[in-house]
Parts: structure tokens; C-alpha cells; sequence
């Protein structure tokens, strides 16, 4: 008698192989369109799209850097060479859809539409969150790693639950597919079917700590067969190709298909913040080297081999980009207004009798303060 | 208790179709206490649901319902199987509101049954109030009596604000007069409770530790003393109203609870009582609890537990003139 003959057993003992893996698995090789002969079937319109974005996304990665040297942000980590994913990810989703960046997504809530600033708030330093994320779909920046992965699976399943075709979107570093959040999320997702799209953007390091030290399995992207999910593996800075796989996992999270994780294999161009030393941990050549494999190089160079750029459209690019920057600099140059009692708004519905006696101190203190 | 809570969740499905059970074994089992006994049955698993056995997974999901509407009534199975889910609470589910101002409220009701004295093995008997006191923007009950199980759970799942709602377990199968179809008229979230009335000295606590002060109370009697017992229900927000008014006219207090004493409630508890009734006092304010160790193995549990005896000896101490 096998187990499986055991009276009492179920359909489906415990330990029976129950989804064939391999159509989970990811190719072996990241996916590439541009300079493929796929690339010939792509959309044009599409590929200019993501060229703005491209050229509009690299524009504010610098001129937000350029700010903590102001000393106007008080850190931002930048995403400077992975701008492809960040801007894909950003424009495969609806309107009534929703995106759960990490902290270092700032450019995909821009990408989607966010206003700079309000998108900036958190690494300013005047409020946690500068927009509201119900209307705008976009969750709060998430600073604590992988934690936002079981709220994308939750809001999906709620969506669903209500009939609605809502994809949630969530991205998070390959240092968070450590944590056990990610193990935890993904497991949810799978097991309720939720339309959740878990886009890693493996860029080499946890802060200073590179991949070999994170995980030993393949590829991260092959973490998805343990949860009965497609695994796939994208060239994260080839953003046709992230735009193509991320639409299909959209699609398919969409048509109650259920989750998938996409691993981008890009590169952190630099540093992790500002405070950070990354000449400590890599090679500058290895810098250089994905250099030749710049997002927006590579787009540029599709577009320009096919002759679907012109100097005209390239300037009109640059000149949207620059005028964002400005405009970005100047209202990033001026003081924000803070109001000191903002620390006690919205901690709870209505304030408990402790917070009010101290909202109270805190206006005496103020009004002692204005009198001197 | 059981009961009533159980009754609590159902009317409130019943009223509000956002609202949602969810957590290990809540679904078919209906609970390990079968505190959600029958509610997948009545409500369907989407609304009663058997997740997969992750606590942080389960209050993460939590929020993301929150979220998109929904209000999550969460599970956590025993008091010491919540810690994995502490990131969610203290990063996310507390300060989401703020963090957002207002955009995302989390009306999230988190269960969580606590405390000793049912013979559980290691990780099943904490007392974990004082982690979750010490995290702003949380609401913090615990009910001790039947009616009140029922009522403070409603006030719970209709908050806006998450609410960590202690659910003492060995109280879970006290009996009392209760009839589900006439709840008794319920204090809110916020409010304690004077539970008996006395003179001569006032008894602080909460929860499992409230029968066990009733008791001391009644035995007391008989060496003079005629003491007060002022069930807290709610840590968060703290009522320092009540509580103030009751040490005031009897001058004297002891905190009793059964999690450990040393960074545990009643200390805050005695600060703020010292704070605004200095001059009422006649004593000290003392603190019964358990001791500062691991919660004991279950045959040992007597004597780290609050009983009544140790409730007595506190307030014979209370006679502080004729100490000093």
C-alpha cells in the first residue's frame, strides 16, 4: 500500500508533485527585443513612448541626486541605469490599477504621473508620503524591505473580491528577496490567486552586499517555481523587453491567471544613497562595462538604427526633460511650509485625551516661542 | 467569553460586508478556541478565510484589504505567535494613517488571545501589552467580562483606528448572564470601568487579572479592607480620568496584571497615577505582576502567575505609615 492508498487520503496527498515546473521556469537567459530581430515587430509609438520616459526619467534621477548635494533632499537612492524597469513598470499599468514601490521606485511614481515633488516629500524630509495614494494608486514609498509585498497581494485579493480587475504591481530590490516578507507574499499570492506582479530589480547589491552572498538559488526569477508561480528573467535595462514581459504578466494577473515574478537584471549606476561608498565594494571597471549597456543608449541606438529618431524628436525629449528639472529645482529651492501641530494630525480618527494634552503643550511651547 | 466574541464577529458580518475574518485555522476549524466557529459556513471562505500559516503574511495582506476598503478582523492564534507579524504592526499597520494623513486608515481589529493559566506549553501564555502599548497609533483592549467581550469587540471592528484587541483565554469559557439578542449598554473604546466600588484602596487591572482582583477584594473584607477594582479595558487610549478619580478618593493603589512588572504596564500605570495624584496618595502606587522571566513551563505557572494571595500581600503593604 502507498501512501496515497492510505485510507483517508485525499486527491491530492500532501506530497504529490501537483503543477508540472517547467513551464514556471525562466528561460535561462534574460530576455532581450532590442537589438534582436524581435525588435522589428515593436510598436513604434511605443518605443518613442518609452523613449520620453526614458530621457524624462534619467533627467530627474540626476537632478534629484543633484539635490542632496544641496542639500535640498535629505538622501535619495538613485536609479540612474535602471530607469528602463522603473518607467516600464510605471506605464503597463491602468489607471484603477496600483503600484507598490520601494524606496527606490521614487521615478516609477513619477513615470505614472506623480507630481515630482510630491513624489520627493519622503526623502525631502517634510511628510512621509506627499500625495494620496487612494487617488493617485500609488502605496507609500516603502522603506522597511519587501514589507510592501503582502499589501499588493491583500489589495489585489480585496479587488478581486469585489469584482474588479485590478492589477497590482509591486517592486521590490534583490537584498528584499531575502526578507521574509517576499517568501511570505508571494506565498499569499499564489495560494489566493491574487493578481499581484512582482517586479525584482536585481541590480547587483543589497547596499554594499552583491548577489552571491544573497542567494544561492539560479536566478531569482527561478524562486517563483517553489510558489506555483512563472518565474521570468528580463534584461532590466532593455525597456521593450521589460515592457512586453511585464504587460503579459498584467494581462495575465488580469484574466485571473494569478501572480508572476519577473527578475530585471540591471545594474545600480550609482552609489546606494549619497551616503553611500560604493567604491568600497566594486570595481570602477565593472561600472564602466554597464555603462556600454545604458538603458537609455540602448533604446536610443534602436530607435536611431531604425531611423525613428530624429534630432527634432531627440530635442523635444531633452528640452521636456530639462524644463521638468527646472521646474523641479526651483520648487524644491523653496522653504516648504511646516506647521509643528501637523505632528499630532492623524494618529488616530480622534486624538486620545494623552495626545490632546500634549498637541496642547506643544502649542504652548510654540506660542512661548513666537512671543520671545 | 468565547461565545460572545464569536456572536460579536457574526453581527458585524452580517451588518458590514467589508468586514473579513481571516488567519490560521479560522476557516473549517472554526479557531483553536472555536472562537470563529461557523462563520466560514455562514459567510463563505471569502469572507471567513483560512490563510496560509504566516503571521506577517496574514497582517500584511490585512492591510493591503484595509487598503482597497475592507476591514480585516485578524487572527493571531496564541499571544507569542504574533512576533512575526511585529514589523507589519509597528512599520505599517500603526503608522499607515499618519504616514498618509488620513489617506489610509487601517481599520484592522488584530486578536489576539493572551495571557497564562490554561496549562499551554512554552509561547503559548504570553502577556505582549506592553510592545504593543508602546506603539503609537495602535488602540490597546482587553475585555474580562462576557458582555463586555461581545461589546468591545463591536467598538473594535467599527474603529477606523487598528485595534489590538487582548483576548485573555482563560476567561474564554467563563460563563456570566449574558443574552446575545440584549448586549448590555457598553462602554467605549477608552473607558475604564469601575468594577466594584470601595474606600479604602483602589485595584488597577485589566483582563484575566480582573477576576482574580474581584476575588482579592471579597477576601479582603474580612481583614477590613474595602477596595475598589477598576477594570482598565482599554491601555490605549488610557483613562486616566476614571482611574485618577477612584485613586483620589481612596489614596491608595496597586496595579495588577500577569505580564512581566520591569518595562511592563504597571509601571506607566504608576507614573501617571503618581503624576496627577500625588497629593491623594497615602502610599506608594505598588505593582503586582509576573515576574521578569520567559513565561514558565506550565506546571510552574501557578507560582509566576498574580493569585490572589499576592494581590493581598500588596495591599497589606499599603499601610505605608505604619511601616515607615
Amino acid at each position: 500500500m502507498t501512501v496515497q492508498e492510505l485510507p483517508g487520503a485525499t486527491a491530492y496527498p500532501a506530497w504529490k508533485i501537483r503543477t508540472d515546473p517547467a513551464p514556471l521556469l525562466p528561460d535561462p537567459e534574460p530576455y532581450r527585443v532590442l537589438g534582436t530581430e524581435a525588435a522589428a515587430g515593436l510598436d513604434r509609438e511605443l518605443l518613442l513612448r518609452l523613449y520620453d520616459a526614458l530621457v524624462h526619467g534619467r533627467r530627474f534621477n540626476t537632478q534629484a541626486t543633484a539635490l542632496t548635494k544641496q542639500g535640498r533632499l535629505a538622501v535619495y537612492p538613485s536609479s540612474t541605469g535602471q530607469e528602463a524597469s522603473e518607467v516600464a513598470a510605471a506605464l503597463v499599468l491602468e489607471d484603477r490599477d496600483w503600484l507598490f514601490p520601494s524606496y527606490r521606485d521614487t521615478l516609477a511614481a513619477v513615470a505614472r504621473g506623480l507630481d515630482p515633488v510630491e513624489a520627493l516629500t519622503l526623502l525631502r524630509g517634510d511628510w512621509h508620503t506627499g500625495y494620496d495614494p487612494r487617488e493617485r494608486r500609488i502605496a507609500p514609498l516603502s522603506t522597511p524591505l519587501a514589507t510592501q509585498l503582502p499589501h499588493a497581494v491583500g489589495l489585489a485579493h480585496a479587488a478581486r473580491l469585489a469584482g474588479d480587475d485590478v492589477v497590482a504591481l509591486a517592486m521590490v530590490g534583490d537584498g528584499g528577496t531575502s526578507e521574509g516578507d517576499f517568501h511570505e507574499a508571494l506565498n499569499f499570492a499564489a495560494v489566493w490567486r491574487a493578481p499581484v506582479v512582482f517586479l525584482v530589480q536585481n541590480n547587483g547589491f543589497a547596499i554594499s552586499v552583491p548577489l552571491a552572498k544573497q542567494t544561492a538559488a539560479p536566478s531569482l526569477a527561478h524562486k517563483a517555481v517553489g510558489y506555483g508561480m512563472p518565474g521570468r528573467l528580463v534584461d532590466g535595462n532593455d525597456a521593450a523587453a521589460m515592457h512586453q514581459v511585464l504587460s503579459e504578466a498584467v494581462r495575465r494577473a488580469r484574466t485571473g491567471g494569478g501572480p508572476t515574478l519577473i527578475e530585471a537584471v540591471t545594474y545600480r549606476m550609482e552609489a546606494h544613497t549619497n551616503a553611500d561608498d560604493a567604491t568600497r565594494y566594486r570595481a570602477d571597471a565593472e561600472v564602466e562595462a554597464w555603462r556600454a549597456h545604458d538603458p537609455v543608449r540602448l533604446l536610443e541606438r534602436e530607435l536611431t538604427g531604425r531611423g525613428l529618431l530624429d534630432e527634432e524628436r531627440r530635442g523635444a525629449a531633452t528640452e521636456a526633460a530639462e524644463s521638468m528639472a527646472a521646474d523641479l529645482r526651483g520648487r524644491m529651492n523653496a522653504e516648504p511650509l511646516l506647521d509643528p501641530m501637523d505632528l499630532f494630525a492623524q494618529i488616530y480618527d480622534a486624538p486620545t485625551p494623552q495626545l490632546r494634552e500634549q498637541s496642547e503643550q506643544l502649542r504652548a511651547e510654540l506660542e512661548a516661542e513666537a512671543g520671545r | 467569553m468565547a461565545q460572545a466574541l464569536q456572536r460579536a464577529m457574526r453581527d458585524a458580518m452580517a451588518e458590514d460586508p467589508t468586514v473579513h475574518v481571516m488567519g490560521e485555522d479560522v476557516g473549517t476549524l472554526g479557531g483553536v478556541f472555536r472562537v470563529t466557529d461557523g462563520l466560514a459556513r455562514e459567510f463563505g471562505e471569502d469572507r471567513c478565510t483560512d490563510t496560509p500559516l504566516a503571521e506577517a503574511g496574514i497582517l500584511g495582506a490585512a492591510v493591503g484589504m484595509a487598503m482597497y476598503g475592507l476591514r480585516p478582523v485578524v487572527e493571531m492564534q496564541f499571544d507569542a505567535f504574533a512576533y512575526p507579524a511585529f514589523e507589519q504592526l509597528v512599520s505599517h499597520v500603526s503608522r499607515m494613517r499618519n504616514r498618509t494623513r488620513g489617506a489610509l486608515p487601517m481599520p484592522i481589529v488584530v486578536r489576539v488571545p493572551y495571557g497564562g493559566g490554561i496549562g499551554g506549553v512554552e509561547h503559548h501564555s504570553d502577556s505582549s501589552e506592553a510592545y504593543y502599548m508602546a506603539t503609537p497609533g495602535l488602540h490597546v483592549v482587553t475585555p474580562a467580562t462576557v458582555p463586555d467581550a461581545y461589546g468591545l469587540l463591536r467598538e473594535a471592528i467599527a474603529s477606523d483606528d487598528p485595534v489590538i484587541f487582548l483576548e485573555p483565554k482563560r476567561l474564554y469559557w467563563s460563563k456570566a448572564e449574558w443574552s446575545p439578542d440584549a448586549p448590555a449598554a457598553v462602554e467605549p473604546i477608552g473607558r475604564a470601568v469601575v468594577r466594584r466600588a470601595g474606600s479604602s484602596a483602589t485595584l488597577l487591572t485589566y483582563g484575566p487579572s480582573v477576576p482574580v482582583c474581584l476575588e482579592a477584594a471579597e477576601a479582603a473584607r474580612d481583614e477590613g479592607w474595602d477596595l475598589e477594582v477598576v477594570d482598565l479595558r482599554s491601555l490605549v487610549p488610557f483613562d486616566d480620568e476614571t482611574v485618577c478619580a477612584s485613586v483620589r478618593r481612596t489614596g491608595r493603589a496597586v496595579v495588577v496584571h500577569e505580564s512581566a512588572g520591569f518595562g511592563g504596564p504597571g509601571g506607566e500605570i504608576a507614573a501617571r497615577v503618581t503624576e496627577r495624584c500625588f497629593h491623594h496618595l497615602e502610599a506608594p502606587v505598588l505593582r503586582v505582576a509576573g515576574f521578569d522571566i520567559p513565561y514558565p513551563p506550565p506546571m510552574l505557572e501557578r507560582h509566576h502567575l498574580p493569585g490572589v494571595d499576592r494581590v493581598l500581600d500588596a495591599v497589606a503593604r499599603l499601610q505605608w505609615e505604619a511601616q515607615s
